[in-house]
């Protein structure tokens, strides 16, 4: 690219805020659901965690280029999974302060209001390797006291690993002695203030909170130019 | 209900017992031989490889009250709206490219259809232990879960080792049929796939008092990597060749998905109108008119 490298834009943040997540994971499944946590999960292979190993969302291992070194089907996965050499990121229609996380159905789970994904591989996932969230519009909706059915186990029920919560406004993780949400970092030009206010539970805030780290001229140009050249990022966001 | 017979024996089915093993069938002769109340296991994954020609020959059936268990994706989606699933077994209802299943989610919304609600771990294994007949097979997957809380039936063990773990034990999901949709098949009931997932075929085959077999084409002799001949005729109890049966779900290699139809399948799901509309010109037919229409 020629000319002065444009400011990185929120999504870019959150996209480096994911991959971040797969830092020192090694040679492990990287499991990611959307499309930014996709994008961050390629982005930690392309720079600093080359060992992950990504799928094509079919039953192929991929390489940073796409092509195939290796064979993973749905049975091979779930081994993978409960042999604890996977890290997920999966998405939240609700997360409550320990990390319990609903994706199934929202209401009475008996007659839903609304029916969603149903539990998937929640259950499995988080009391057998490591988990991250994605949620791209962080609001008291999603940020809930409780949750409607309990597909991803919380800390309070037995959780693996809940490694950090991502959204668009800020990093959370369980970093609290009673393993309850904590606010990490805010994304430049977030206030903390702005984050209690779309947070439905109270939130652990340290004296200090940093500021997400911003991609590094290299980072914004893969992203740019080689990971999602059509800027579909930002869409995640809206 | 049936009871379990090892091997091929069913009694008390017309053309069950009486009818010679490995014979080809049609669709419709193999849903003649399903009854009311049959705990059926639909193979494939979302909307990929399913057993979409034998779904359709169901919807054309009387067949009632039926429990589906399955990776669900349309096959689920046809028979809630068709009112013969009284109970769906899983742990989602996707279209893959669509993320919800809309006939499936309406029917929950309206709560005219049972939900075991199962972690995509425990459905597999719950197959597994029926597959090699044990009452259950351990696992981590549920604990803690809402998945425990909502099917209470549901019980945990205890390792008898020293690590004295707490596990799940998830009870065999035995099958009364199992259908399945193969690229390749011969006559004898030996099935192939050429994609790239067999996904949980073989097991539901194995889970399954019978199960039934519908393939792309059928073969004198199949051929290819030997790794892709997944079905033994052991395992299956009747074939029959349906020419594009997984439509609209994908059938890699011989076809994808088809993404247009699909839309146009959510679409009229989603308002009662539309689909009696969509009913008409697409399942008020045979196998036939069906593959016609969607040409």
């Amino acid at each position: 690219m020629s000319g002065p490298v444009s400011e990185p834009t929120r999504a870019e943040v959150c996209v480096v805020a994911c991959a971040e997540a797969w830092r020192g994971d090694g040679a492990i499944l990287a499991s990611p659901m959307g499309l930014i946590p996709a994008l961050g999960a390629r982005l930690a292979r392309l720079t600093f965690a080359p060992d992950l190993l990504l799928t094509d969302g079919e039953a192929y291992l991929v390489d940073e280029d796409g092509r195939v070194e290796g064979w993973l089907p749905y049975a091979k996965v779930f081994t993978m999974l409960a042999a604890g050499r996977r890290h997920v990121m999966m998405g939240a229609a609700q997360i409550d302060r320990s990390g319990n996380q609903n994706i199934s159905a929202i209401g009475d789970w008996r007659r839903p209001k609304a029916q969603l994904l149903g539990v998937r591989g929640a259950p499995g996932n988080t009391v057998n390797h490591p988990v991250s969230y994605w949620v791209p519009r962080h609001s008291p909706r999603v940020f809930t006291p409780g949750v409607d059915m309990v597909c991803g186990v919380g800390y309070d029920r037995g959780a693996y690993e809940l490694r950090v919560v991502v959204t668009n406004l800020a990093v959370l993780d369980f970093g609290t002695p009673e393993r309850v949400m904590r606010l990490r970092s805010v994304h430049p030009g977030v206030e903390v203030a702005d984050v209690l206010a779309a947070t439905g539970f109270p939130l652990a805030v340290p004296d200090q909170v940093p500021v997400t780290r911003a991609p590094t001229a290299a980072e914004l140009d893969l992203i740019r130019t080689r990971l999602d050249p059509e800027g579909a990022r930002d869409r995640e966001l809206t | 209900m049936t009871r379990r017979v090892p091997g091929h024996g069913v009694r008390g089915v017309p053309g069950g017992a009486e009818r010679p093993p490995g014979l080809a069938l049609t669709p419709d002769e193999i849903v003649a031989e399903l009854r009311d109340g049959m705990t059926i296991g639909i193979g494939g994954w979302g909307s990929r490889r399913k057993p979409m020609a034998l779904v359709r020959a169901i919807l054309r059936a009387p067949l009632k009250d039926l429990t589906i268990v399955s990776y669900a994706g349309p096959d689920v989606g046809l028979l809630v709206a068709s009112g013969q699933a009284r109970r769906v077994v899983t742990g989602f209802a996707s279209l893959d490219s669509i993320p919800l299943e809309p006939n499936f989610r309406r029917a929950r919304q309206a709560g005219t259809i049972e939900l075991t609600e199962l972690d995509e771990g425990m459905l597999h294994w719950g197959l597994l232990a029926a597959a090699h007949r044990l009452p259950f097979l351990p696992i981590r997957a549920g604990l803690g879960s809402g998945v425990l809380e909502v099917n209470p039936e549901l019980r945990t063990v205890r390792s008898p080792y020293r690590d004295a773990e707490e596990l799940v034990a998830m009870p065999a999901l035995r099958l009364d049929a199992a259908l399945v949709h193969m690229n390749r098949a011969d006559a004898g009931g030996n099935g192939q796939y050429l994609g790239p997932d067999p996904y949980f075929d073989d097991l539901f085959c194995l889970a399954a008092e019978r199960a039934y077999v519908s393939c792309e084409r059928l073969v004198p002799r199949l051929e290819g990597p030997p790794q892709t001949l997944l079905l033994n005729r052991a395992m299956v109890r009747g074939v029959t060749q349906t020419p594009n049966g997984a439509h609209f779900t994908s059938c890699v290699p011989d076809y994808g998905r088809d993404e247009a139809f699909q839309r146009r399948y959510a679409q009229a799901a989603a308002d009662p109108a539309e689909w009696k509309k969509f009913h008409a010109e697409f399942l008020d037919t045979d196998e036939a008119g069906y593959q016609r229409a969607v040409q």
